[in-house]
């Protein structure tokens, strides 16, 4: 799609982010949460970040989607540094767009699906209300979801629609990188498995960039081109996904392969035979 | 005998919109020693029909089978008190959240100590001696000093120890875990599925287990009960689940996982009555 030379959409340079918590009447504590992250993206890729609960992994989120300045290091966004204090201008907002882990908390429960999708083009763009209702009717319908939703309320939709209006909320402003934190984690698999085959849908048909942060790894593998593998605010393995899952590299990310449940038949066997025969040795 | 004996359970609900069933029909059978996993998705029923075993469901609910029976006692013919007896003795339950499952206003200590005052006869120390012994034998570190700490002190895998060591004080015959692991990380996941399963061959007792995940259930189960809209759908041994599944919503619900997909688009799992008659 791009020429190679193109910048990748996202780059990260030495990105840390520090944390004050303690004082009175404890003494002030320093806690740096990302200690030095370096990523790069490029055009129509996924890139997932994986790890356990304090890994910075939603730190980074936010210093991604531009909500928090990092506290060292540099940002870029198609090759440009984005300085935060300085503020963004409505171009680079429309770049970047998140998706959260849980719908409902992240939609007003008192607005209206289709105003939750006309608030973007509001913010950004110029465009008059007809017009921005027939955009966001014609987004309703790409994610899946019908004209009439336009008026209901988020209470009114099961997990996985509003994960849908999410998604599409997102897009309304043809960004170029989604960060999807947890998208399907509060999903049930059938409502999963949907929401999976409507991002990868999305992603071939408008080349986005997807930064996806997940802890499962089944989902990782599935989705992600590359993956970072994160604990305690350092990046401890970062390579092509086919690299990683044939050879996990870092003790840690061999752990974290280990623990993650597997439906291996032959495993399966060999835990009833052993039951079995300690049930008959008792 | 089976240990727990469940014919035709029916749990129903009273709604402004008429009677909703959220469990229906439902025959379970637990033998000592066994594990046995009941999975499905959210409204499956798979918590509200064990919360009707340990009698947990609110005033709403209406329970009717044609039997229940844990050792062969009738469990929905018992009184009140009868069954409060039974519950945290015999059988015992821990739950999703175990930070939310705790009493964030007294000691982990105490909250273990509380159980052994009530079903047992054991004196003062004798009870503090054994809290101390659970908490070593569900591997809390530092068990002296985690006695006197309060939930909010600890991790949430350490409080699933603590719930774990309320839950064993009485060395119950069945246990059932409500997705013990689902709110913790994997790692964590792993070390609190492996202490269940150990304490489970130790002790000998039932384990049932509550699970959305397929891994989950690869890794522990003896024999699995797949739930659909309050139905059982399909309950077969765990090998022959994962290798011939019978029923078409397993196999749906098989082929959705994300390890499975060959390349491209998940298959997605439709919903429908899956041959649900109501």
């Amino acid at each position: 799609m791009s020429a190679p030379m193109s910048p990748p959409v996202l780059e990260t340079r030495a990105v840390t982010r520090d944390y004050e918590t303690g004082g009175f009447p404890r003494p002030r504590k320093t806690i740096r949460a990302l200690k030095g992250v370096d990523l790069q993206v490029r055009r129509g890729r996924t890139l997932a970040v994986v790890g356990e609960s304090g890994c910075g992994k939603s730190t980074l989120a936010r210093i991604i989607t531009l909500i928090d300045a990092p506290s060292s290091g540099e940002v870029l966004i198609d090759g440009q540094p984005v300085d935060l204090r300085a503020g963004l201008s409505r171009e680079m907002r429309r770049k970047v767009r998140i998706v959260f882990q849980n719908p409902y908390g992240s939609l007003n429960p008192r607005q209206k699906i289709g105003d939750v999708l006309e608030e973007p083009l509001l913010l950004s763009t110029s465009l008059s209300a007809p017009e921005r209702r027939e955009k966001a009717l014609a987004m309703l319908a790409r994610v899946g979801l019908k004209p009439e939703h336009a008026n209901r309320y988020p209470h009114m939709f099961s997990g996985g629609q509003r994960q849908r209006v999410a998604i599409a909320r997102a897009l309304m402003v043809n960004p170029d990188l989604l960060v999807l934190d947890e998208p399907v984690s509060a999903l049930d698999l059938s409502v999963q498995a949907q929401i999976l085959n409507l991002l990868q849908d999305l992603q071939e048909e408008f080349g986005l960039t997807y930064v996806f942060i997940s802890h499962d790894l089944s989902v990782v593998r599935h989705v992600a081109d590359e993956v970072m593998v994160m604990r305690l605010g350092e990046v401890v393995e970062y390579r092509s996904r086919d690299e990683i899952f044939a050879a996990p590299e870092h003790p840690y990310t061999r752990t974290l392969f280990a623990a993650t449940p597997k439906i291996d038949l032959e495993r399966i066997r060999a835990r009833l035979a052993a039951k079995a025969s300690r049930a008959r040795g008792a | 005998m089976a240990l727990l004996e469940i014919r035709n359970l029916s749990v129903s609900f009273e709604t402004t919109a008429g009677r909703f069933f959220a469990v229906q029909g439902l025959d379970v059978s637990v033998d000592e020693g066994e594990v046995l996993a009941v999975v499905g998705e959210s409204g499956s029923g798979k918590s509200v029909a064990m919360l009707a075993v340990m009698g947990l469901l609110p005033d709403t609910a209406t329970v009717s089978a044609d039997a229940m029976r844990f050792e062969g006692r009738d469990l929905l013919g018992m009184t009140p008190r009868q069954r409060r007896a039974l519950s945290g003795r015999d059988m015992a339950m821990i739950f999703q959240e175990p930070v939310a499952s705790l009493n964030p206003c007294f000691t982990v200590g105490f909250q273990i100590v509380e159980t052994l005052k009530r079903h047992t006869k054991l004196s003062g120390s004798a009870r503090r001696a054994r809290a101390l012994e659970l908490l070593t034998a569900v591997g809390i570190p530092e068990p002296e000093r985690r006695y006197a700490s309060y939930p909010h002190q600890m991790s949430g895998g350490q409080c699933q120890r603590a719930m774990i060591a309320i839950a064993m004080a009485c060395s119950p015959k069945l246990l059932i875990a409500d997705e013990p692991t689902t709110a913790l990380d994997v790692t964590i996941q792993k070390q609190i599925l492996d202490l269940l399963l150990n304490l489970q061959t130790e002790s000998g007792m039932a384990l049932v287990l509550i699970t959305h995940d397929m891994g989950v259930v690869a890794e522990t189960a003896d024999r699995v009960i797949v739930q659909y809209q309050g139905r059982k759908m399909e309950e077969a041994d765990a090998l022959t689940l994962f290798e011939a599944p019978r029923h078409p919503y397993t196999r749906a619900l098989l082929s959705a996982l994300p390890e499975n997909a060959v390349g491209g688009r998940l298959p997605t799992v439709a919903v429908g009555d899956w041959g649900v008659r109501t």
